[in-house]
């Protein structure tokens, strides 16, 4: 099938890039009625590496993620997973697309009603079709690699913490061994001491996993500590991108403003 | 004369009374375009409504005929819709049928029909009373139920972590809903058209003095297939509505508790809204 001149323009964008693209955002844009969200994100993230998206509330960070994972359709521009478009792909396109994807939610999203264990065996017996012992098995050894013991298996998630949770999506988002992991706000409502292990977890896992992650936070000690790169998102656009080694010299008085949490600066603060 | 015209237009604009009436005008067209806008939009967002309900319904049949079946869900929500709607849709059937009984034989007495209670009874409980009570007991009851927890689960992310489990949040949350609610409400009005017919037979033998026998032989004579039929399938109707507006208004819920709470509150009063609508159509099919 002939690309789109939008998909076509973005492949040559991904090509020209110093590292191979694993993903690759052209001209991205999504507006909800009158709130326009995305206004045109470009973005790389390099294979094998982790790349972290920072940027205040209500900046389009969530929404950006939930384009390319498909589950908000963009109303316009081009999302390249290796060089494969993936904008207005559906049923089992979109199915094959998703079992490469790993997905760590805010809130952890465990399915109440299932124990621990089929939450992390979940994809594996519904999307994989594993057979469910085997998927336990597996969900067991992914429980232990994430630093929570055997016999939370069989707890059920309102019977864990918040961190205890976190820990679980985590399993639940690498049981698959997917081929990118997107991270939504890994820290979010945990204490700092809990927040490091998961950063530690997240970090161990993606090296362990050869994968490719995408996160997004405001949280700067996790950016800090699992990016290779950072990018900042304000208002819709990419307005910085580089290694994680130059974001305290980035030339950017948004990045600046940001990442040293003051109220004064180019980004006006809703009071 | 067309300058002269003009001009002395902008004079009379220019003079206070001119201002005034041109304001007065300009205030008048904001108004009417203003009440253009808002029923244009309410058109708009009416259409939009119905074309989502539509899709929605087309999706949730399509994926609740294709495999995989989630037998284990399904079977779940046969005992959650069927088996734990029972108490209530029994002691609604019960009552109903009593105070069916109680009421005819205050009127029919007046016209010494006493002998056509036991024909009242039956035909309004299984042609209409059964079905209706029990879809709207169940559209309280499972309706509300449906539409919390999928509504919950919309607002924490558990749908969106169907998707990216490649799991069809259609099939796996919906279908079963569906089927369950398809299958079961018509057991539960058979159950209730029992329960219900007795409660008139209880009343009639033990509080009017009726004849066992003869209120039965009434019963039996007046009934046909399609009295029962006709029931039955209303309530499959009734299931499908009510377990549709549950999973439609939860799957659409708004964020947070007040959104899942106006989510809950929507699927039963469209679910009750619809049942009644539905029953009058169907009673018009079967029996016009």
């Amino acid at each position: 099938m002939t690309d789109s001149p939008v998909t076509a323009a973005c492949k040559i964008r991904a090509a020209q890039q110093d590292l191979p693209a694993k993903l690759q955002l052209c001209g991205v844009r999504k507006r909800f009625g009158r709130n326009d969200v995305l206004r045109g994100v470009d973005l790389t993230v390099p294979a094998g590496k982790s790349l972290v998206v920072i940027g205040g509330s209500g900046t389009g960070k969530s929404v950006m993620i939930k384009c390319i994972l498909g589950l908000i359709a963009p109303d316009e521009g081009s999302i390249l997973v290796d060089g494969e478009e993936t904008v207005n792909i559906d049923g089992k396109a979109r199915s094959r697309m998703m079992s490469r994807f790993g997905m760590l939610f805010q809130g952890a999203a465990l399915f109440d009603s299932l124990k621990v264990w089929e939450n992390v065996a979940f994809g594996l017996i519904h999307g994989r079709h594993v057979e469910k012992e085997q998927a336990r098995q597996t969900a067991l050894e992914k429980i232990r690699a994430v630093g929570l013991k055997e016999e939370v298996g069989d707890l059920f998630p309102a019977e864990l913490s918040g961190g205890m949770q976190k820990r679980v999506g985590l399993a639940r988002a690498i049981a698959a061994n997917p081929e990118i992991i997107f991270f939504d706000e890994p820290t979010t409502g945990l204490d700092p001491i809990m927040a490091d292990v998961i950063n530690g977890l997240i970090v161990d896992c993606v090296t362990d996993l050869g994968a490719t992650a995408l996160s997004i936070t405001h949280d700067m000690a996790s950016a800090r500590k699992i990016a290779d790169y950072v990018a900042m998102i304000h208002e819709g656009h990419i307005i910085w991108h580089g290694p994680i080694a130059d974001l305290d010299n980035s030339g950017s008085a948004y990045v600046e403003q940001f990442i040293h949490g003051r109220a004064e600066g180019p980004i006006a603060v809703n009071k | 004369m067309k300058n002269k015209i003009l001009v002395s237009f902008q004079d009379f604009v220019r003079s206070p009374m001119g201002q005034k009436t041109q304001a007065a005008t300009e205030i008048g067209w904001e108004y009417v375009l203003d009440s253009c806008q808002a029923i244009g939009r309410t058109m708009l967002a009416f259409f939009a409504a119905v074309g989502r309900l539509t899709v929605f319904i087309l999706q949730s049949v399509w994926y609740s005929l294709l495999p995989p079946y989630y037998a284990r869900h399904i079977f779940r929500q046969f005992i959650d819709i069927g088996y734990y709607s029972l108490p209530v849709v029994g002691m609604t059937a019960l009552f109903t049928g009593m105070v069916l009984a109680l009421q005819s034989y205050t009127g029919f007495t007046r016209f010494n029909a006493e002998s056509a209670i036991a024909g009242v009874v039956v035909l309004s409980v299984t042609r209409e009373l059964s079905p209706v009570l029990a879809g709207l007991m169940v559209a309280g009851r499972v309706g509300a139920a449906i539409a919390a927890e999928i509504g919950t689960m919309r607002v924490t992310e558990q749908i969106d972590a169907l998707k990216t489990l490649s799991v069809n949040p259609f099939q796996y949350l919906i279908a079963p809903r569906l089927i369950a609610g398809t299958l079961m409400l018509p057991i539960l009005v058979l159950i209730g058209d029992i329960i219900g017919v007795f409660g008139g037979y209880a009343v009639a033998i033990y509080a009017l003095d009726f004849s066992p026998g003869s209120y039965l032989s009434q019963t039996w004579d007046i009934l046909e297939s399609i009295d029962v039929v006709s029931g039955l399938i209303k309530a499959a109707a009734f299931g499908l509505l009510v377990s549709m507006m549950g999973c439609y208004h939860g799957y659409n819920s708004g964020r947070g508790a007040q959104g899942v709470g106006q989510a809950t509150t929507n699927a039963v009063v469209s679910a009750s809204i619809l049942i009644l609508i539905f029953n009058y159509i169907l009673t018009q099919i079967f029996f016009s």
